[in-house]
């Protein structure tokens, strides 16, 4: 396939706004202002375009919701969710770091049909060097005219903040992101009222991902149809891109069309496994929090929203997360369940009692003190956890806890009958 | 430091801090609709200023914002990225998340604890260097990754690690980025 949102990357001078014209950038804006915002959304909505960030909920229908009368009094905002957490993903810095117009373009265009004047991006604090790309890019898109007053002279304004996170993954999930944004803790908020209702400082708001603005130019430049011929059908369309890291001999981003077989990921894309000799024992198909597939679950397995549905794990931002057969699963279900009760916010008890039990079940497990009625334990603090709060961290720590021990109980009974991994499973969880 | 501590160290250093900060702050304040959105660039503002957001910079914030002081703590305290006491003059994070993790982040922890002397969450004698682990950074694909204060050195092993720390020790600055095994992209 055609690189299309890593068509730059690797390019000299990527980041800078000659590169991007030269290579066409910003044709789309000029095209999407002879557009009036509703022909926008109709053809977003054509193209079938799935939101990237990990839900899927699609984009056209999420921006229909917008209200086609803002006032100066009440604004529409758009928010970009440029807060990428997720253990095992990293798409969207490679797109901030490497072609921050394009993300710059697809916000602008977003912002234009939703007839919002002001648009954020909220970026994660980690992502210094992101930040600063984003920053010099916006410098230079408000002197060529792209943002600020009058863009283009199409008697439309626009106002672009960069605006960066402090290191909390609660503050990906759009609610929290929100109340980050205006200045507070990122708690997350009880839906609804939906953003597009009452957003940010109370006005309607959309939040899309990264790399789903990102796609925006190229479907205004080169149509629906063209949008929906990338991918294995209706429901999942476009470019995708996959996260691979793990036991891969060459982990990294790689562009495919939605649906990519996980096996060409694996040993296409990725080169095969790590260490000779391995096989596949595990796949986190789409970043930490989707269920782990044993490795024959995974054949014959396709990388898009309802492939992994019914595989009985999800796409989620596609982080795909690969263990070979030396990998000691406890250990790495403990990991996991570790990174959520240090990030759960605290606002919901069973979210934050549950992943700190969670996450010392398992721990005692591992250090020989485990119960035989600690499995059933477990899975009792899951259910007691899924679907009880405000926001889906709770299920986002429920889900590969149930995974890990219902799918590699043998391990974990092992652990608690004799104190050790499975001789199959000590060799080494680190490369 | 124990909140008594940073007491006294807040009395003993009083913090004003000068026009040219509440120039920026000023700027900051204009992008956003309400004054309380610009807390967080603030924050990270004073904490560039002064290596740490102290209670003194977050008393100025909030009187800046008009917010309470103790509703500015709730902030700060509640994003790790915020410290409230000062770091060593190189902030090493260690990524310790599983894709770093399956990629031998653990082999990396033990060698800086010991070539420094010290354990994650300590700083080094001299004042150089501050280790802490952190949650995943977004750099998965090449792990195992360590940050050094804002610069992602990926990729990292044994042998980078000492010629990455090493560099410091001599007041260099190597290039950061993806080591030579791969490109992130292909």
């Amino acid at each position: 396939m055609e690189p299309v949102l890593t068509r730059n990357v690797g390019i000299d001078g990527s980041q800078t706004l000659g590169v991007y014209q030269a290579r066409g950038g910003y044709l789309a804006l000029r095209k999407a202002l002879g557009l009036t915002p509703d022909a926008l959304v109709n053809l977003v909505k054509a193209s079938g375009l799935r939101g990237r960030g990990g839900a899927g909920f699609p984009t056209g229908l999420k921006w229909s919701f917008m209200p086609k009368d803002p006032t100066p009094e009440r604004p529409n905002y758009l928010v970009c969710n440029a807060d990428e957490s997720e253990p095992g993903t990293f798409k969207d810095r490679l797109l901030i770091e490497n072609d921050p117009h394009m993300l710059l373009e697809g916000t602008l265009i977003a912002a234009y049909a939703l007839r919002a004047e002001r648009a954020f991006i909220y970026i994660r604090g980690e992502y210094a060097y992101g930040a600063k790309t984003l920053i010099d890019a916006l410098r230079e898109a408000r002197a060529a005219g792209y943002v600020g007053r009058d863009v283009l002279g199409s008697g439309w304004s626009c106002e672009i903040v960069i605006h960066r996170g402090a290191g909390a993954y609660i503050c990906g999930e759009e609610t929290a992101l929100m109340d980050s944004l205006e200045g507070g803790r990122g708690n997350p908020r009880l839906k609804p009222p939906f953003p597009a209702a009452h957003g940010v400082y109370g006005r309607p708001t959309t939040i899309n991902n990264v790399e789903t603005l990102c796609c925006v130019p190229f479907i205004v430049e080169r149509g629906a149809d063209w949008f929906k011929a990338i991918g294995p059908d209706e429901k999942n369309t476009g470019p995708k891109l996959y996260c691979l890291s793990g036991h891969v001999r060459r982990p990294g981003v790689y562009e495919a069309p939605m649906g990519l077989p996980l096996a060409e990921l694996i040993d296409g894309f990725g080169g095969g496994m790590l260490r000779p000799g391995r096989a596949l024992k595990a796949v986190i198909p789409g970043g930490s929090s989707t269920p782990v597939l044993r490795a024959e679950e995974c054949a014959g397995l396709r990388m898009d929203f309802d492939a992994l549905a019914k595989a009985g794990s999800m796409l989620g931002s596609a982080g795909c997360i690969v263990m070979d057969e030396g990998t000691d699963m406890v250990a790495v279900a403990e990991r996991v369940a570790h990174f959520y009760a240090h990030e759960s916010c605290g606002q919901c008890t069973p979210c934050r009692e549950g992943t700190g039990w969670i996450e010392k079940v398992i721990a005692r497990i591992r250090r020989g003190g485990g119960r035989p009625e600690d499995l059933e334990l477990l899975d009792e603090i899951a259910q007691g956890m899924q679907g009880t709060t405000i926001c889906p961290l709770a299920d986002a720590a429920a889900m590969p806890c149930r995974a890990f021990v219902a799918k590699f109980r043998d391990e974990f009974e092992h652990y608690i009958e004799r104190g050790r991994p499975l001789a199959a499973a000590a060799s080494g969880t680190g490369a | 430091m124990s909140a008594e501590d940073r007491r006294a160290g807040n009395e003993a250093r009083p913090e004003t801090f000068g026009p040219e900060f509440a120039r920026r702050a000023d700027e900051i304040v204009a992008r956003y609709p309400q004054p309380r959105g610009a807390l967080m660039p603030l924050l990270h503002l004073a904490q560039d200023e002064r290596g740490y957001v102290s209670l003194d910079a977050e008393r100025w914030i909030a009187e800046r914002l008009g917010l309470t002081p103790a509703y500015v703590h709730g902030v700060t305290s509640f994003y790790t990225m915020y410290r409230t006491a000062p770091a060593g003059r190189h902030l090493l994070q260690l990524c310790t998340t599983v894709s770093c993790m399956l990629r031998g982040c653990d082999r990396v922890r033990e060698h800086i604890e010991e070539k420094l002397g010290i354990e994650a969450g300590e700083t080094t004698a001299d004042g150089l260097f501050t280790l802490v682990c952190v949650e995943c950074l977004g750099s998965c694909g090449t792990g195992p990754v360590l940050q050094v204060d804002d610069d992602f050195y990926e990729d990292m092993d044994l042998e980078r690690v000492d010629a990455l720390l090493d560099a410091l020790r001599r007041g260099e600055r190597p290039v950061p980025g993806a080591g030579p095994r791969r490109a992130i992209v292909e």
